[in-house]
């Protein structure tokens, strides 16, 4: 019993690890978003355009980590448009999300469909767990960088909004838009920046998903994983660090399926696969009209009526 | 006085109205052409040729009886997944929460028919309580989304998308384990309706009975919105939530009525997926109706009445995909690429509205 509890306890660390690195790159995407007052829904067509564009790009170079920044750049591509349209007057933001939602996974299936059959380079993973004599633990301990590549870019974006002019710029952008116009910034282009470079990360999570966990290119390989890094966002109430432990946790439920799958419970795995987003569900409505989030906003977001 | 009365007009000068009906028309119509033509530089930059392909979609889709019977086939789903994000949408709510709704519905449609296939009902009693099963469960599902984000404050659009997945997750599991029919070895499925247990087709066509649903469904659901008190409290409370909520309207009550009904006319569409078309409940439920049903609905500005038109065309598109496919040697994913263009596009137009030049002209010429 307590040998079998070990092994999902040490499937779940290391899915935790695995799982959540995709939601942490999306989340800090989202959070430099929206932190300059505008939300992107759209990161889940960067994140399904991005692993096909890694995954392509690592294919034909034989590089993982050229298709890592070839996804990043596909992203600044997207949320650049998607942040252009939305300076558009009369134009809704949350619309355009969910078009560019559209658009990028139609591109990633368009584009994406030599690429389902070969296999491209994988990234590599660190192995830290040498240490230990266990196969579970040193299993668990298979690290990607890009794992310490977002907590080092958590750590970088908290202490940059906090500290730097930049980081004051945005948060004043997304905190009133007219006091920002005052100041003589320009409103448009701090968003757009914000927007693009919030683009650029989801699309490096979309190359995790790729080249690393689960480590193929198909059309099923992202079922929402962009939207609930939205959600988790609000959870995190717009902290960079917070989004650390938030991207853990929805890591460590998306892990639950396969970790039971592994002691061969495998009844109820499409019920275990739901509890991503039911936890999401239950953290949404937990943290909403929450004196906290009201408080910690940034106050030109249409989503924190 | 001013010298633009006093003279007889000799341009086209409409009246506000007017004006703002012909907005409606000329700037959806524009913004389809703009994608249709960026959509041929797209498939020129790959080589090839957008004339034939546009000519393919009127073959497959447009041309022929048959093809355009295939097309109205699919244009049925479509009108009430439209209708599904148009009514929500009037009252100020984003909903994704359709294509769940639809798969649900369809699924408990397959499931409550089992003991009564069993059981030997009558198939006049049969249909119609599979429909209103499909309905009280697509209602239900998305008026959680209604209800949690009028009275919990919660986002409806990220909420609904997240009961979508979770509604899908439910169908497979449940498909999997407890209802699948043990005959069914390639994809799990529930037990076979049968053959008389189907709808049919309506006389003289190839198309099913949820394209007339549609129909009926579009207008009488116009009317709600547009000639009832209901329809006008809720455009109300859409266009300004504080005014709705000064004049005592029961906005929360509003908000959920109209997810309900959002998510009903889906389960309906699902109801028919099942009894017309798959004739059993399975993961091919998820076809994806519910989010083009989003795009469709933005086009038809969010009237139930133009819902129809947009979605045969949108049924067009799907019909023409396979012949495409196969004549062009392309992916099954061009469709989806065209309908991410239109939609960004459309969107995109939106900032037009009120600043067409030729339209504007009845303001700046009464100013003077």
């Amino acid at each position: 019993m307590s040998d079998a509890f070990f092994v999902v306890l040490m499937a779940m660390i290391g899915g935790a690890i695995r799982v959540s690195t995709p939601f942490l790159f999306v989340a800090l995407g989202e959070t430099l978003t929206e932190k300059s007052g505008r939300i992107n829904l759209g990161l889940e067509g960067n994140l399904v355009l991005g692993a096909m564009v890694a995954y392509a790009t690592s294919y034909s170079t034989g590089n993982p980590w050229a298709g890592v920044l070839a996804a990043g750049v596909a992203g600044t591509v997207l949320s650049a448009g998607h942040g252009w349209i939305c300076k558009l007057p009369k134009v809704n933001d949350i619309a355009v999300g969910i078009a560019f939602m559209n658009l990028g996974t139609g591109l990633a299936f368009f584009f994406g469909k030599p690429f389902i059959q070969p296999t491209a380079p994988r990234l590599d993973a660190i192995a830290l767990g040498g240490w230990s004599s266990n196969p579970q633990v040193r299993q668990a301990l298979m690290v990607n960088p890009l794992f310490f590549v977002g907590l080092g870019l958590a750590v970088f974006l908290w202490w940059m909004l906090k500290n730097t002019r930049w980081g004051l710029v945005v948060r004043m952008t997304g905190d009133s838009a007219a006091s920002a116009r005052a100041m003589g910034v320009s409103v448009d282009l701090v968003r757009l920046l914000a927007t693009a470079s919030g683009g650029f990360l989801a699309g490096i999570g979309g190359a995790f998903l790729s080249l690393y966990y689960p480590g193929s290119w198909n059309e099923s390989l992202s079922s929402g994983q962009g939207l609930m890094a939205v959600a988790l966002v609000i959870f995190a109430r717009w902290n960079p660090l917070r989004c650390v432990w938030a991207a853990l946790l929805f890591g460590a439920t998306g892990a639950l399926g396969p970790a039971l799958q592994s002691i061969g419970i495998s009844k109820g795995y499409y019920f275990f696969n739901a509890a991503p987003y039911i936890l999401t569900l239950i953290i949404m409505i937990l943290s909403a009209r929450s004196k906290a989030a009201s408080r910690e906003a940034p106050g030109e977001l249409s989503i924190v009526k | 006085m001013s010298l633009s009365t006093s003279f007889p007009r000799s341009r086209f000068r409409p009246d506000a109205r007017t004006a703002a009906i012909i907005e409606s028309i000329v700037i959806p119509l524009g913004a389809l052409i703009a994608s249709a033509l960026i959509f041929s530089l797209f498939l020129l930059v790959l080589g090839k040729d957008p004339i034939r392909f546009f000519g393919l979609v009127w073959t497959g889709g447009i041309g022929s009886a048959f093809s355009f019977q295939n097309t109205l086939q699919r244009a049925a789903p479509l009108i009430l997944t439209g209708l599904a994000f148009a009514v929500p949408a009037r009252i100020g709510m984003t909903l994704l929460g359709a294509e769940g709704a639809l798969v649900l519905g369809g699924f408990s449609s397959a499931v409550i028919a089992i003991p009564m296939v069993l059981g030997g009902w009558p198939v006049w009693i049969g249909l119609p309580v599979m429909a209103l099963a499909a309905m009280a469960v697509g209602g239900a599902w998305v008026g959680i989304a209604g209800w949690l984000r009028h009275y919990r404050g919660v986002n409806e659009t990220i909420s609904s998308l997240l009961l979508t997945y979770i509604a899908v997750a439910i169908m497979n599991f449940l498909v999997e384990g407890v209802f699948r029919d043990p005959g069914s070895t390639n994809k799990a499925s529930t037990m076979p309706l049968g053959a008389d247990w189907r709808v049919g087709d309506i006389p003289g066509t190839s198309v099913h009975w949820g394209l007339a649903a549609g129909l009926v469904l579009a207008v009488l659901l116009w009317v709600l919105m547009e000639r009832t008190t209901f329809g006008f409290a809720a455009r109300i409370a859409g266009g300004n939530l504080r005014a709705a909520q000064a004049q005592g309207l029961p906005v929360g009550k509003l908000a959920v009525a109209s997810c309900v009904i959002a998510g009903a006319c889906a389960g309906l569409a699902g109801f028919f997926e099942v009894a017309a078309v798959h004739g059993q409940a399975n993961a091919s439920l998820a076809a994806k109706y519910g989010f083009t049903g989003i795009l469709v609905a933005f086009l038809a500005r969010q009237n139930p009445m133009a819902v129809v038109p947009v979605a045969i065309l949108f049924g067009a598109l799907a019909a023409s995909g396979g012949l495409v496919q196969r004549r062009m040697d392309m992916p099954d994913a061009t469709m989806l690429v065209l309908q991410g263009i239109i939609f960004v596009t459309l969107l995109v137009s939106e900032t037009l509205y009120g600043r067409l030049p030729f339209l504007q002209a009845t303001q700046s010429g009464d100013r003077t």
